[in-house]
């Protein structure tokens, strides 16, 4: 069965239409890819999925469960989870907070043994730290445990956002520019990074990206939008002589770092 | 493996059976016996304040408002209500019920929370607090704006203490504890947390009903240590004297709001001889804290002994254990 099915869907903003007709079947472990200009609505489709914005028409399913209408809370605890462009982060928190609070959905206990610190509170506590710090420790990020998560490098909490959407035990994971302010060494280790997540926590994995080299590399099927629209869809290679892909995307930055950075790969 | 306990239980115990070893043997006079219940007072309304506008990062200025409603239900249960030689044995249950009377509207002051939150909360819960006042202005039985007298002097020391235990407990408990962790998220990144799962309706609801269940509480000891109450008694300036004590002690602190209460509360006492200007002195006091310690004395900072152990060397302990496997 599908991991991932949205048919049809479309959002308004005041009548502007920020996201029109979107169709995607994900498959289990597939890695498929969003790419397009600025402001073409890539991550308000990021923002349908997770329920932050709610679908004007049309309809999402995950494994088979609607969830068109669910809040984000339901739907990540149903496990999508994601991460953000700009790093958000709980900055004042440590890092173990930031992972144990991505946790909240699986505690198992409730409010009144929360107060009283009773029952299977303990257990539950215990096992909420022990399971944060294998996934630390998982991701190289266990020394920095007891730290401010806003003390972290700019390339570590980009990793931390991803450690704490693991936490939340997700099937499907959504990285919305994850080799956003990264030099190409960098993306090098990303990539090998995702796939390497990819096979450990076996996730499907659907991305936002804006750097070419990345997505070519990992990407086994791209989807390409335009002002809310998908205009191609298909193979990577496929997608790179699109003609319409071209002129919109690819064609217009053909002459600047972009367009560089992919003829370097 | 035996788990070493944190201290604070022991420490609360040990407050708590001074409190009943100088009430029962008159160790201090009458009068510092009252300003200690003041301060007890105060602590709980500054805790439970601290649950909303520190951990949680909310501006709620309705805090006297839960407390007008737990200190009006638990005066008439012991004036009208219960039969007077019971009184005395009853009163632990008038206590609790003025508790959960602000509890219960506590809970229904979360639901605008859902949808607005920063100023926009703030004047909502102003608004309740004024609501709240006007309501008492308008109810004969409760005295109306003249106020509620007759009940007896039922607030002693020892059940000061008493409450005082348990809303630290509480608190302490809440706060490091799934649901605290969801509070923190709210405060951090809301939208991030309700991402990562956190069910922040939930947690908001649950807050607010503790926070106010123990303003409900520290309302019914007031008015059983004054022993007369009146609605101006619950207006915005007491919701302000909480709030100074909040950000005096220092925001997301248990031990800055004991220590923000006790400090605000015996400055007061102190200070008394100097009559009006008093009234100067205090607010210039504030406007320096804010220039010089936005954060309040403890801000954002805990007493050591009030962390649960589990939360205090978890990455250390986590670390050594897998040494040992």
């Amino acid at each position: 069965m599908a991991v991932l099915n949205a048919l049809n869907v479309t959002h308004h903003f005041d009548g502007l239409a920020a996201v029109a007709d979107f169709n995607l079947n994900l498959e289990p472990c597939e890695l498929v890819g969003i790419i397009g200009p600025n402001g073409a609505g890539k991550t308000t489709i990021f923002n349908l999925i997770t329920g932050v914005y709610r679908a004007t028409r049309g309809s999402i399913s995950f494994a088979g469960t609607e969830i068109v209408g669910k809040t984000p809370s339901q739907i990540t605890s149903l496990g999508i989870a994601r991460t953000f462009q700009n790093i958000r982060l709980f900055k004042e928190l440590t890092v173990l907070d930031n992972v144990r609070i991505a946790h909240y959905g699986k505690a198992g206990y409730n409010p009144l043994e929360a107060l009283l610190h009773l029952g299977r509170f303990r257990k539950a506590e215990d096992d909420i730290i022990a399971h944060s710090m294998d996934l630390l420790a998982c991701l190289k990020l266990e020394s920095y445990a007891d730290e401010p998560s806003k003390n972290l490098s700019y390339g570590l909490q980009r990793r931390l956002e991803i450690a704490r959407a693991l936490a939340t035990k997700p099937q499907l994971l959504l990285l919305d520019e994850p080799a956003a302010g990264m030099n190409p060494n960098e993306v090098a280790q990303l990539l090998e990074f995702i796939q390497w997540i990819r096979k450990e926590f076996s996730l499907t994995i659907l991305l936002i990206e804006h750097q070419m080299h990345l997505v070519m590399n990992i990407c086994e099927r791209l989807l390409v939008l335009d002002f809310g629209e998908t205009i191609a869809e298909g193979q990577p290679r496929a997608i790179q002589n699109d003609p319409r892909v071209l002129e919109v995307y690819l064609g217009e930055c053909g002459d600047d770092e972009e367009g560089g950075t992919d003829a370097g790969s | 493996m035996v788990q070493k306990r944190g201290l604070m239980p022991a420490l609360l115990t040990g407050v708590f059976v001074l409190s009943l070893i100088i009430h029962r043997f008159e160790l201090l006079d009458p009068y510092v016996q009252l300003v200690a219940m003041y301060i007890g007072i105060n602590i709980i309304l500054t805790v439970s304040l601290n649950l909303i506008n520190g951990y949680m990062g909310e501006f709620s200025v309705g805090h006297a408002g839960f407390m007008a409603i737990g200190a009006y239900i638990a005066s008439f249960l012991t004036v009208k209500v219960i039969p007077a030689p019971l009184t005395a044995w009853l009163f632990p249950l008038a206590v609790l019920a003025g508790g959960a009377g602000a509890a219960l509207i506590g809970l229904i002051v979360a639901f605008p929370s859902f949808k607005t939150r920063g100023d926009y909360l703030a004047i909502v819960t102003l608004a309740f607090c004024m609501i709240v006042k006007s309501a008492i202005e308008n109810i004969d039985a409760l005295g109306g704006p003249r106020g509620f007298l007759g009940m007896e002097k039922l607030a002693t020391l020892p059940w000061v203490c008493f409450w005082v235990v348990l809303t630290l407990w509480i608190i302490r408990n809440l706060v490091y504890s799934n649901f605290g962790r969801g509070v923190l998220a709210i405060r951090e990144d809301e939208m991030a947390g309700a991402l990562m799962s956190v069910n922040t309706q939930h947690v908001k609801m649950l807050a607010f009903t503790v926070s106010s269940f123990f303003a409900g509480i520290a309302g019914a000891l007031f008015a059983h240590l004054l022993q007369f109450i009146n609605p101006r008694a619950f207006d915005i300036l007491k919701s302000t004297d909480i709030l100074i004590m909040v950000y005096l002690g220092g925001i997301g602190s248990i031990a800055g709001s004991i220590l923000g209460a006790t400090v605000y509360t015996l400055l007061l006492e102190i200070l008394r001889p100097l009559g009006i200007w008093r009234m100067v002195l205090m607010p210039l006091m504030l406007v320096m804290l804010m220039l010089f310690r936005p954060k309040g004395i403890m801000g954002l900072r805990e007493f050591r002994w009030f962390v649960p152990l589990r939360d205090r060397q978890r990455a250390g302990t986590w670390l050594e254990k897998r040494g040992c496997l």
